[in-house]
Parts: C-alpha cells; structure tokens; sequence
C-alpha cells in the first residue's frame, strides 16, 4: 500500500510507542493487551476532556493528531494550533495527523455548525498547557532546580538563571511518565504568538501543488472502480436489469445491486464494476434498468409550490412568541402581509461524492475518503454491517469541499457493501450528475409575514411563519411531525429586535425527497424573508434601513454593535451615483452573526453587485485571515444561492443535473468584498464559516429595492431582468 | 490497438486501451498523477485543466487520442519544489480554501501569464471564468495573479 501505508503503520506506531513507553503521549496509557483508553489525564482534568492528541518522540519530532477534518475552512491550521500555541512550539515544526474517528480520541470528530474554534478553544489549549508543564517538571527535576526558574519556548525548554536548555525529544521519555496537570495553566491571551495572528495554514502549499491528498485520490493495489446507476425518480424500486450490453465493454469485471441509505431513505442501485473508472462509466450507460416509480413521477416543483400557497393559510405550531401576536394585530391601524419562497440548493461540493473501500478477511474493513463526519463513519458502518467498531480503520482524506453534504456517510456505505460483496478494494466515484440529481438538498422555506403597525409606521407585531418540508423528518424516522422542526424556523426568535408581539410558526410539508443541512442551513432562506420583511417595514415607516434597523435593535445587543460598525465601514450616509442602491442585512443564528452591505448599479434591465461590506462578530479568533477568506467564500456562495437557478423538479426528477444548468458564480461574477472582523478577544467566541452566508440574499434584494424600487420576494431572481 | 504516446510533463507516456478515454482519467489512473482532478466530466468547471502544447484544455472532456505526439503539461509538471511564481503568489496571498479546484486555478493562471504578462482584471475574468471555485476564492485568486505576474518581473 504505496500511498496510504502510513496511516496503517501509523496506527501500529502508536501501539507500539505506548506500550514501550518512550516518548509523550499525552493522555493515553497502555494496558496489558496493548490495547489503549483515555488515560487518567481525561478523567483528572474534567471538565476539560483531555484526549490523547500530542506525541513527542525522543527524535524530537511533534506530532498532533487533528479531529477536525479540512473542508476548506481552515481547521488543519487552527484546530492544531490552539494546542501549538500553549505548547510553545510554531505548528510548522509540528506534523499534522488525522485522528480518523478513532476511539481514543473521543467525541467531536466531525465538523458543523462552525463550531470547530468556539466548541474546541479551552480543551484544545488544555491539551497543549498541559504538555507544557509535564515537559518543564521532567527539566527541572533533571537539572534539579525549581520549575519557575524554567520556562518553554520553541520546542525547547530553558533554565533562565543559567542559559542551559533542552529540546522537548530529549524530555519526551521522562516527562510521559509525570502525573498529568489537573489544572494546567493557560497562557495570558497577551502573550499569544500563534492564536489570533495571521499565520499560514500548511495545507496551503500543498493545494497549490496538487500533492493535497482528497478522498478522490485514494489508490489501493488491486482496487477495482464503481458507478453506480439509481433511479432518476426518488422513491423507485427496481424492477429489473439487462447488463448483457455493459458487461461487453471492455475493462467491465462485472455488476453489482447495492444500495443507498440515508436518512429514513434506502435507494437501491446497480453497480457496474470495472478495472478502470472510465469502463465503469462506460458500462453504466449500457445498463438498461426497469424502475416502479410508486406514483412518485408525478412529484412536480410548481405542485410543490402551489401547495405550499395552500398551507400557508392553516394555522402554524408556534415556535416562539413574545406578547400577543393575535390581538396587537387584530387592532393594529395597519397591516402589511407578503409571502417569500426560496428553492431547494445542492450542495455541489467540487470534489463529488467517493469513497474507497476494502472489505478483507475477518470482516475487517478499510476506508478512504472524504468526510466532515469521521465518527459518523465509525459507528454507521459498524452497525450497518454488524460488525465490532475496531475491525473499521478510517484514512480520512483533506475534504474537496463539504458545505454538509459530507455530514451523511450514505456515499461510504455503498463502497463498503460493494467491496464486501467483491472481496476487492472498490472506489465509487459519483458522477457530477449523481451528485446533483440525486440530493440531499437543502430545503425550500415558504414564509408568510404579517407585521400590525401603528399609524406611523411603529412595528407593533410580527408574524413570520414558515412552510416547508423538514430535514429532521428525512433523516430520523422517530422524528414526530407534529411539533415544530426547529431547524426550519432557525432562530427566527433570536434576532436582537423589540417587537412587543412577535410570534413565528411552522406548517410542516411532506416530502420524499432527501434533504440535508447547507451551509448556514435554514438561516439562508429565512433571513432572505425576514430580513427582506423588515426592509418593508423600514420602507412603509418612510424610514432609512440602517436608521430603521436600529432604532428596532435592543439597545447593547451584538446586533447593534454590527450595524453600528456596518454603517460606519460602508459609510452608509455616503449619496452613493445615480443608478445605485444599497441594502444591508443581518441575521443572528447558531453559527454566529454577521451584517452585510451590498451596493448595486444598474445596468440595463438588471443590477450589477458593485460592492459587499461584512462585518462579522467573533469575540475571540485563532487565525483573522482565515475568519476573512470564509466570509468572502460564504459571500460567493451566497450570491450563487440568490441569483443562480435552484433546484426543480418535474415528472419525479431532478431537472439540474450538472454546472450547465446549475450554474455557480465565477470569476467575473465576483464583486469586491470587504470583510471587517470584530474580535476583542472577549471570552465569547463566534463561528466563522457559515454567518457570511444569511445576510447576502436580503442585503442584495433590499439593495435591488433602493436601485429600482423593485421588491424581490423570490429567490432565486435574475439579476440581469429584475 | 497502437499505443498512444505523447510526452507527460518532459517524460514518455504510452497508453495502451480506450483511445476515447479521457485524457484525465489516463492522467489519474494510469500515470498516477492525482494533481489533476475531476469535478464535472463536460468542461464546465476546469478542476482538470491542463496544458496540452502550452495551452490549457479540459482534461475530462478531451480525448486521449487527441495528446499522441503532443507535450502535456499537469500542475506536477510546473515546478519540483512548489517555487513557480504562480505557486508562490498563491501561497504568500493564502489563496485555496479547500484546494480540489485549485490545481485547475494554478494551470490556468500559468498559462494566462504565459500569454499575457501584465493581466488586466478584464484578462483575468476572460482566462480564469471557465474554472469554478465553490469556496469562492476568487478574490484572492484575481489578487494572486496580479502578484505573481510582478513576481514574474521581478
């Protein structure tokens, strides 16, 4: 196994090293059989949850294990680095390991919700301090002095009364036999030298080299390739299949049913196997396959639409209320009501879908791949296979994007039954029109508005109610329908306004198509509609945006310091040329907060985005130039997600089916971005990759509004006709 | 069934099978160059550009047969030690986020500064839209090329 052999040896490696002791590695000791559990470090010093992620060996050399997998968002840099940072020692003399799900290494081997800094910053720190003062006691009792004389700097440790230092290699071995801290002490933030400064991400080299190893790029000897057909209509069973023509193509080994699951879904498929991708691709499009559909041809995106028209009338479950919506605005002297929709996205990560696997003797499995889920992987395929979790290894690979569509393992599943139905290595790679065809989706949200304001235009209530399908209900089958999904009212009762009678509510859809988490989930449809609502209040108050905004914002609020930043950087007050627009948004979710900007011209029938302002709230940042790179990115996408087609169906099917007809944004579609990070190193701390997200759509459309008095409250629109 | 040769960054290449296979996956699976990587299979997102006689193709959608005789160029094929100018802008200015599409980036500015050495914003839109980035680091991509091509005076 030319290329992948390290992580095998790597998993002996650490056997080997625990049970003859040489070397720290922290928080794991070794038991008789050689096996591993969390040592007392993890127990001892709870609640910070130690786990074992640094190795010191007597050579010197540092290694880190990463549970965070890279989906672009920069966790090979930062997750590492806020253990380098207590360790004193500058990451680029550290080799970065993937923990690959496995056990010791405990939960939160996965990345969502932007959670990977904020979830991880005082035990990844803990982890590091405590390494430190393992290494500075080993020193001292060494040299026989006392441990404030010494201190750690640069994988090394010094005496100050004397000069005299050694390298942490050289106190690798005394220092792992050392009780581990039960407090360690955390550096002072002002003496940071890794956390918080602009600091170039490793992988970085690599991804411009080509050498960055994906899930994709995994090579297994012996391995053989997949394609997998499935039905085009969601729901079908297969009826039948003539493969005689695809097994006459040369490379073709042979075919294979195999089958998809995720969520409450299982899809069943005929893999054609062949000794080449290509062949694979060939022989698939030989296969002749007879599909039932169950009716479900006739599932349609303007049915679906119309529907939700209907039950926008019924009366939604509440979600959250504040005051009396019902009376304020019976009585209110006016009333608005407008009705937003918004379509299914995919999540088109630009590596698709794959997976190696190899299924071996004694039902031991091996697999590649690219994950945002490695403990996922680890217990789904256990369980689906009915397998002991130890006979899985898991090499996970850097991610070719995710954006959720890597949170389910149904693309891992398959390759593992493949491969134990062969006895061979299989790579499965999907087709680009496999991926967008075949879902999860991010789902639409219908959302109906009432506002009730006094005659001059003060907001005395506010109803946003939500009507769409539910992702929990596609993936739990216990999920129980009649109480609000909470994911598709997402924090419509957190945004920082006064608004004495405020209530949101849900009308939950069915649906049988398979629905995922995108990034920034639900807040990127609901802050199109309620934020977009809140411009038409603005508006009939005769009132500014901004100025609107903040008079409506809880005076102290995270919100207002945005706005009140926003207004300044984009320097609102600016008479902005003939033609132009602006808009500005905010939305205040799970992920964090951030307020955009965007300025338009426009040109001809249409709008031209001129300029994007963020201003993303933080608290506490490990690298700023990665907190910018994911606002311009959640920028990009944003923009893509408002003015590029969704997602429709007709007769059953999925109508887009590659980057032709589910156009992204390109380079010359790309407006300049300025990104503004507030991070006053306050012990909250933000996430960073998905609040860019949820204010573009609205800030754009409210922009559209300023430039042309046009009203947007349907996404996607065309930016070149508005 | 002659084999087709052609000349695989300076080095022979002889490929024996399909002729209709295309050139990305003899890249990939028979020369075992992973740098060049698949993202649409219809030339519509450039993740497998690579230069064929200098000038970037899509890898996907371009014949085998098509490289006999010919010099192609992968993104292993610019530089040994990640030191081309192009490689070097985009690592000062930290360009990739999660990097599959990347390799199709550095292929195309490579190529962009090769024909035009002082690229107008306008030039860059014209050789650089025809490969998606999903991460959208086209901000950085477009300052990144105006870096390398000073780089490139220098």
């Amino acid at each position: 196994m030319k290329k992948t052999g390290s992580s095998l040896e790597r998993r002996d490696f650490i056997r080997l090293t625990g049970m003859t002791g040489t070397g720290l590695f922290l928080g794991l000791r070794s038991l008789a059989n050689g096996l591993f559990e969390p040592a007392s470090l993890r127990d001892a010093a709870a609640p910070l949850q130690l786990t074992p992620f640094v190795h010191i060996e007597p050579s010197g050399k540092i290694i880190i294990f990463n549970i965070k997998p890279e989906i672009g968002q920069g966790t090979w840099q930062s997750v590492p680095t806020m253990i380098a940072e207590e360790l004193e020692v500058p990451l680029d003399q550290v080799e970065i390991v993937n923990s690959n799900g496995a056990k010791i290494f405990g939960q939160g081997q996965s990345v969502g919700g932007s959670y990977s800094i904020r979830g991880h910053y005082q035990q990844m720190r803990g982890v590091g301090a405590s390494a430190r003062e393992m290494l500075l006691q080993a020193a001292a009792s060494q040299w026989g002095v006392p441990v404030t004389e010494c201190y750690a700097d640069n994988a090394r440790i010094h005496h100050r009364p004397s000069g005299k230092s050694l390298g942490y290699g050289e106190l690798s071995e005394a220092a792992a036999k050392l009780p581990v801290p039960k407090e360690p002490k955390l550096k002072d933030p002002k003496d940071f030298k890794q956390i918080g400064k602009v600091v170039p991400r490793p992988d970085v080299p690599l991804k411009s080299s080509g050498r960055a190893v994906f899930g994709i790029d995994a090579e297994v000897p012996g391995m053989v390739y997949a394609s997998v057909l499935r039905s085009p209509v969601f729901g079908s069973r297969l009826t039948g299949y003539d493969d005689s023509a695809a097994l006459k193509i040369k490379g073709v080994i042979g075919t294979r049913k195999c089958e998809r699951i995720i969520g409450i879904a299982r899809y069943e498929g005929i893999a054609v196997i062949a000794d080449n991708y290509w062949a694979a691709l060939q022989g698939r499009k030989a296969l002749k396959a007879t599909w039932d559909n169950q009716g479900k041809d006739s599932f349609n995106s303007a049915a679906f639409e119309k529907q939700a028209k209907e039950m926008s009338k019924q009366a939604g479950l509440v979600d959250h209320q504040e005051g009396d919506f019902e009376k304020a605005f019976a009585s209110a002297p006016v009333k608005l009501e407008a009705y937003y929709e918004t379509p299914f996205a995919a999540h088109a990560p630009m590596e698709p879908m794959n997976c190696t696997a190899y299924w071996q003797a004694g039902d031991k499995v091996d697999i590649w791949t690219s994950t945002q889920v490695p403990d996922d992987i680890m217990s789904s395929v256990p369980a689906e296979f009915k397998i002991p979790a130890e006979n899985v290894q898991l090499h996970m690979q850097f991610n070719g994007g995710g954006f959720g569509r890597r949170l389910v393992s149904d693309y891992v599943l398959d390759a593992v039954s493949l491969s134990k139905q062969l006895g061979k290595p299989v790579k499965t790679i999907w087709t680009r029109e496999d991926d967008m065809e075949q879902g999860p989706f991010r789902p639409p949200t219908y959302s109906a508005l009432k506002a009730g304001l006094a005659a001059d235009g003060t907001l005395l209530a506010l109803e946003h109610k939500v009507i769409s399908p539910s992702i929990e209900a596609t993936l739990d089958k216990n999920h129980d329908t009649t109480k609000v999904s909470k994911t598709m009212t997402e924090a419509l009762g957190e945004q920082h306004y006064v608004i004495p009678n405020l209530r949101s509510s849900y009308v939950y859809m069915p649906i049988h198509v398979p629905l995922l988490y995108w990034r920034a989930v639900t807040s990127t449809t609901l802050a199109f509609s309620h934020e977009c609502f809140i411009d038409e209040l603005a508006a009939r108050a005769k009132k500014d945006p901004m100025a609107y905004r903040l008079d409506l914002v809880k005076k102290g609020s995270d919100t207002e310091r945005v706005l009140r930043k926003l207004k300044e950087v984009s320097n609102w007050d600016r008479k902005l040329p003939a033609g132009w627009g602006r808009g500005v948004a905010q939305y205040n979710f799970f992920a964090g907060l951030c307020g955009q900007v965007v300025e338009v011209s426009k040109q001809g029938k249409g709008v031209k985005i001129e300029k994007v302002y963020a201003v993303i709230d933080m608290g506490t940042i490990v690298n700023p130039d990665t907190v910018k790179g994911q606002v311009e990115g959640a920028i990009a996408m944003a923009i893509s997600a408002a003015v590029k087609p969704g997602i429709t169906f007709d007769k059953g099917r999925t109508q887009q089916s590659n980057f032709h007809n589910y156009p992204v944004l390109r380079i010359n579609e790309m407006p300049v971005v300025e990104v503004h990070i507030l991070a006053d190193g306050g012990p909250t701390i933000k996430g960073a990759g998905e609040p860019g997200l949820p204010p573009l759509a609205p800030a754009l459309c409210n922009a559209v509004f300023a430039a042309t008095g046009k009203r947007i409250r349907r996404l996607p629109f065309d930016i070149n006709a508005v | 069934m002659a084999p087709i040769s052609f000349t695989l960054n300076n080095k022979n290449f002889s490929f024996e099978g399909d002729p209709q296979m295309p050139l990305l996956w003899v890249i990939r699976d028979f020369a075992g160059l992973k740098g060049t990587k698949f993202g649409c299979g219809i030339a519509q997102c450039g993740a497998c550009t690579v230069h064929l006689d200098g000038t970037p193709v899509r890898s996907c959608s371009l014949p085998v047969s098509v490289a006999a005789g010919k010099k192609v160029t992968t993104i292993e094929g610019i530089s040994d030690n990640i030191d081309h100018a192009v490689q070097k802008a985009w690592i000062e200015l930290q360009v990739p986020q999660c990097g599959y599409c990347q390799s199709g980036q550095v292929m195309a500015a490579v190529a962009l500064l090769k024909r035009t050495p002082n690229p107008t914003d306008k030039d860059i839109d014209t050789a650089m839209q025809g490969i998606i980035c999903r991460c959208g680091t086209y901000p950085r991509i477009r300052a990144a090329i105006h870096r390398a091509a000073g780089l490139m005076k220098a």
